[in-house]
């Protein structure tokens, strides 16, 4: 049962998240009837499917709610912004119960209250399951329903009596149960359902309502529901057999106007009962398995060996004569490659879903803040590996706390300043080449440069005579320490805001750019590779060691005679484009033994705007890095990430450019650097 | 050699660092490999030595010569890799440890295996978990999880510093006292 509740639970924070989604949509355009169902269809799924995995408070809970929707979908509320909000928290208060934290039922009880008050005078009822409020009466008809579950229902936790409890609760009902398939009882398996059921059902509330009960066996038994009375379709064109409208009509029984109502009202209920059965029969064709990601993990590390085996057998296939050994290692070279890019697609998700998220952070943190921004999104179907998703969550929320907070200027302001009163913030995210570009701008006042140089020259991080280009400041943001807020508020102004942002980012051999217009909006970017299970690397020789250093990091090679190199390392600076820059022997830094060679070469790595070139032997070339992690004895050494298995088994390094460059920082080799000469 | 039933009966891997016999128990070792080429990972302590590929795997290879302040392990024919899996603060990891040698699996009951004396042992008795004697020889059972426990990490430079003075390739003197045997973790404490 455990583990169907742990489903359960899965699926309740999904629809959760889509309920937000169509809540917040729903405020924007309440009159629309799609996303008024699927508010309903949501809350009835978690309603319902809580029941069935004893989350009765989340059922009582989720009834009162749903009770309100069918207020909206039967016309006789409009969806209001106090509504939205309500429900919004109501989806914060249903996920803490679904996760069973700890919390205060009074809470909730208040909520409920304050749900009732939106229903008319005696319509909340008090029974789950039971939705009382009329509904606009559709026409009474009658359906039969023949239910045959599979042997293996009560292993998905469904009790048919119960279903069909509910389906009586519809109209009046004739169940017959079939035995037939019960077997004798030394071979009943008491915990498989041999059981079938017809039932006969008239009902005026449609079809849907008979599907909704049997909404979670769906897929554990075979269901056919058939209206009796169907009218004769439309489509099929003049008969020869008189209808009975006509017959009717001739013998004056009820006059053309009624007739046409009737026929048009019939009409209606075949169109909504095919969409619903388009809908259904769409949700088959697009079937997905889910799969815990620890076993995508599992399946990307496999072909991560394999890759790292192949380049084993490309390197000896290339070096015998053996045409047949060289076409068979091409030919595994060639599977591989696309094994591993769809291995790798397994891993990758949209990048809506945690686009979806910030809508509702947009909205409570302006509401909060007494501004008005809406969210606009574009790309939410770029994908992304799922952990650079996961953890680019937190970036993002700073970002955009960050650009509601300082960015967007209250209605007033903007008013004043010619601007529509409500901010925007858009989101986007585009594919380029192998890297993902995220976009985050809003059209705020962008970036107070005179504000920031104060704060920096406040903060000690410049000096106050230092001149500074525009984006040289607007980089300043991202310092430690660095916070312009006037005021701290609770949702950014710390001070861990962008320099944590930028950390993040290169912990992901990400970049993060910024742009800023004074007056118009700033735009920050964050250009991510596009999995973290293999970088693109370049090659790199220090002695008899072999490096990876993330391409990400590398922004230009170069080379050095003895003679410049020897003064480069005496001063720890280096000529790069008439300027000069910090230069770091590898050789040196890493303890490496031997003599240097006649002419090194230079790896130079921008990193926080700040041009760093790192001495070194040999460049060998672009390297498809599978990252392997260095084993949890070697997590405090600075300035390697990780590990990669090159083609002849041997173990290589991968540089970690960054803390590099900070454990050099670290012992005061920074000095004047930034200088420009 | 076999005496009774009662107990439970331990397998243990020996393998010896200079003339000592260490053990550890099987369950704990994965599988012992020949020497193979160990890539450096810079800056890092001197006993960890680097990291070597296990089958397409990365695995943290470390000197136990110099991790109890001996001399740097030489590789020669007899040099093998033992690769254990060890738990470090609750966390299961894979760590490979270079021997001079490595000789036999071998069954030790309960009853063969003594605490740790207090003194005169040349090897920190927090490190052993119980000596064990066979055919006249004393065995010393590592508690291999103490050895790298993260604290012992940290503390690195004082066994380095400690165990400098010592005659290192001297046969172990070690005599066991069996009047003076007391708990080990009473030991640990102190």
């Amino acid at each position: 049962m455990d583990n169907h509740k742990m489903v359960y639970r899965e699926e309740a924070f999904e629809l959760l998240v889509d309920l937000e989604t169509a809540l917040l949509e729903l405020e924007e355009t309440p009159e629309d009837e799609e996303l008024i169902g699927r508010v309903f269809r949501s809350l009835h799924t978690i309603k319902g499917s809580g029941a069935m995995f004893g989350y009765e408070d989340v059922a009582a809970f989720t009834h009162e709610i749903e009770a309100v929707y069918e207020q909206v979908r039967d016309g006789r509320l409009t969806v209001a912004r106090d509504l939205v909000s309500l429900s919004l928290s109501a989806c914060d208060l249903i996920r803490k119960m679904v996760a069973e934290e700890d919390l205060d039922t009074t809470h909730a009880a208040e909520m409920m209250g304050r749900f009732r008050e939106f229903l008319p005078e005696g319509a909340a009822t008090d029974r789950p399951g039971d939705a009382a409020a009329p509904f606009t009466p559709l026409r009474t008809r009658t359906y039969r329903i023949r239910f045959h579950p599979h042997p293996g229902l009560f292993a998905a936790g469904a009790n048919p009596a119960l279903i069909i409890d509910e389906i009586r609760g519809l109209g009046d009902c004739e169940v017959v149960a079939h035995f037939q398939d019960v077997p004798p009882l030394d071979e009943l398996d008491p915990e498989a359902c041999r059981l079938s059921w017809d039932l006969i059902l008239q009902t005026d509330r449609g079809e849907n309502a008979i599907r909704d009960a049997f909404i979670f066996v769906a897929d554990t038994s075979d269901l056919e529901i058939q209206a009796m009375d169907a009218g004769p379709n439309p489509k099929d064109g003049p008969t020869d057999f008189r209808r009975i409208g006509e017959i009717l009509l001739e013998r004056g029984d009820i006059t053309p106007e009624a007739l046409d109502d009737a026929l048009s009202e019939q009409a209606r209920e075949l169109a909504v009962d095919r969409r619903a059965e388009r809908r259904i029969s769409e949700i088959g064709v697009v079937s997905s398995i889910r799969v815990p990601a620890d076993k995508l993990d599992t399946l990307v590390n496999l072909v991560g060996e394999l890759v790292t085996v192949q380049a084993n057998l490309s390197r000896k296939g290339g070096m015998s004569d053996d045409p047949e050994l060289l076409a068979i290692s091409e030919e595994v070279e060639r599977l591989i490659t696309s094994l591993r890019e769809n291995a790798m697609s397994l891993r990758m998700l949209p990048i809506g879903s945690t686009f979806q998220k910030f809508r509702r952070l947009v909205r409570d943190l302006a509401e909060e803040l007494g501004k008005e921004a809406a969210m606009t999104t574009s790309g939410a179907d770029t994908e992304l590996d799922k952990t650079v998703i996961d953890q680019l969550n937190d970036p993002l929320v700073h970002i955009i706390r960050n650009e509601i907070d300082h960015g967007i200027e209250p209605p007033h302001v903007r008013e004043a300043l010619g601007k529509p009163r409500q901010g925007t913030i858009h989101l986007s995210a585009a594919h380029s080449g192998a890297k993902v570009l995220i976009r985050i701008s809003g059209d705020g006042a962008g970036l107070d440069t005179d504000a920031i140089r104060a704060r920096a020259i406040e903060r000690n991080l410049i000096p106050p005579d230092m001149e500074l280009e525009e984006d040289e400041l607007h980089n300043l943001i991202f310092s430690p320490g660095f916070s312009t807020a006037k005021r701290v508020t609770d949702v950014s102004g710390r001070g861990v805001g962008m320099d944590v942002v930028k950390r993040r980012i290169e912990a992901l051999h990400g970049k993060v750019e910024i742009e800023s217009r004074r007056g118009q909006g700033a735009a920050i970017t964050l250009s991510l590779p596009l999995t973290l299970a293999i970088i693109d690397g370049l090659l790199v020789r220090i002695g008899t060691t072999h490096f990876v250093l993330p391409l990400s990091a590398v922004e230009e090679c170069l080379e050095l005679n003895r003679e410049e190199a020897n003064q480069s390392r005496d001063r720890g600076m280096m000529r790069y484009r008439d300027r000069m820059i910090i230069y770091l022997g590898l050789r040196e830094f890493f303890g490496i033994d031997g003599e240097p060679p006649a002419i090194e070469r230079v790896v130079v790595s921008d990193i926080g705007g700040e041009k760093i070139g790192f001495g070194l032997d040999q460049v060998i070339g672009h390297h498809q890095t599978v990252i392997k992690p260095l084993g949890r004895i070697y997590r405090d050494i600075q300035g390697v990430s990780g590990a990669t298995i090159l083609g002849d088994g041997s173990v290589s390094l991968i540089l970690d450019v960054h803390q590099i460059f900070q454990s050099m920082e670290g012992q005061g080799g920074k000095e004047d650097s930034a200088e420009k000469h | 050699m076999k005496e009774t039933d009662a107990v439970e009966t331990g397998q243990y891997l020996t393998f010896k660092i200079g003339e000592e016999i260490f053990a550890l128990e099987v369950s704990q070792v994965r599988e012992v490999l020949d020497m193979s080429r160990i890539t450096r990972v810079p800056r890092a302590p001197d006993f960890m030595r680097g990291v070597i590929n296990v089958r397409g795997s990365v695995v943290p290879v470390v000197d136990l010569r110099l991790k109890f302040g001996l001399t740097r392990t030489e590789s020669t024919v007899d040099t093998r890799i033992v690769v254990m899996e060890i738990n470090l603060d609750g966390e299961s990891t894979v760590l490979g440890a270079l021997a001079d040698s490595v000789d036999e699996v071998i069954e030790l009951e309960p009853a063969h295996i003594e605490n740790p004396p207090r003194i005169g042992m040349r090897w920190r008795t927090e490190f052993i978990k119980g000596i064990g004697k066979r055919d006249d020889k004393f065995i010393i059972l590592l508690d291999i999880d103490r050895v790298f426990s993260t604290d012992e990490l940290a503390l690195v430079a004082d066994v380095e510093s400690a165990g400098a003075d010592i005659d290192l390739e001297a046969p172990s003197e070690f005599q066991p006292q069996p009047h003076q045997h007391k708990g080990a973790a009473e030991m640990i404490d102190r």
